[in-house]
């Protein structure tokens, strides 16, 4: 097992893989069953695109959350130095982009977690942090 | 840089995703397979996605893609395979891929293909 937290690049399509690929290695370790992996795998999946297309690239961070013997989770912080979201309550509505995509990714990820923080101002960049518990 | 490779089967097109794909290589399977539509004048895709680990917005967007743009072709497009896990997630995440048509595995995507050609169907949302 790697050493934790662990820092990845999101600087290109391969790295939303590899983040995916990292995500999914640390809910199997922590015993997530499937339908857990599942969901935090696409949240992170979500998330990491976002820091690529719209932050233009920018890092995540992985943590193993470990609350006592029963409460065990994942963390994932995605940052990003890009041109920030001016309005998150529209950046979070179901359909709303302003790129290309469908306009599920962040809220869809907010649904996929069970704790969801986001931190954005223009100019400086974003932060979005996710926690899925087992 | 690779390619998700497209078998041909009588008049229909099979594709078996068996990587995790990154989006440029989603991206490059819509190309190559809309130029096989025309190039094969195939009737019937079948994308079977039971080793994908997880739809995201993206893949979801790019089968949408893919069946909008076979329809265009006058080719119908059935997405095979999906695992349930991954079935429950879309769900939960608000995709519910509307306009693609379904079926559990390659063999009943097959005979929906055929019967739907054999109706002359025009491959519409429902059945």
């Amino acid at each position: 097992m790697s050493i934790e937290p662990t820092t990845l690049p999101v600087r290109s399509g391969e790295d939303v893989v590899k983040v995916r690929q990292a995500v999914r290695t640390l809910a199997m370790d922590l015993g997530f069953s499937l339908v857990d992996q599942t969901k935090v795998i696409t949240a992170a999946s979500e998330l990491a695109r976002n820091t690529l297309t719209y932050g233009g690239g920018g890092e995540v961070r992985i943590e193993r959350l470990n609350q006592g013997p029963k409460r065990s989770g994942v963390r994932l912080t995605f940052e990003d130095r890009g041109p920030g979201i001016a309005n998150i309550e529209l950046a979070l509505t179901d359909g709303y982009t302003t790129g290309t995509g469908l306009g599920l990714g962040l809220n869809g990820a907010r649904k996929l977690s069970h704790e969801f923080d986001i931190w954005s101002q223009p100019g400086v960049g974003t932060r979005v942090t996710i926690t899925r518990w087992k | 840089m690779d390619r998700v490779p497209i078998l041909r089967l009588g008049d229909c097109l099979l594709v078996t995703v068996q990587v995790d794909m990154h989006d440029e290589l989603a991206m490059s399977l819509q190309d190559d397979l809309t130029n096989k539509i025309v190039a094969t004048k195939a009737r019937g895709v079948l994308i079977d996605i039971s080793a994908l680990e997880m739809v995201d917005s993206f893949i979801g967007r790019m089968l949408g893609n893919i069946a909008s743009m076979s329809r265009i072709l006058d080719a119908q497009t059935v997405v095979v395979g999906m695992q349930p896990a991954v079935a429950i997630t879309l769900v939960e995440l608000g995709l519910s891929l509307p306009g693609i048509r379904t079926a559990l595995n390659v063999d009943a995507g097959l005979a929906l293909l055929r019967r739907a050609l054999d109706r002359g169907d025009e491959g519409g949302y429902v059945d």
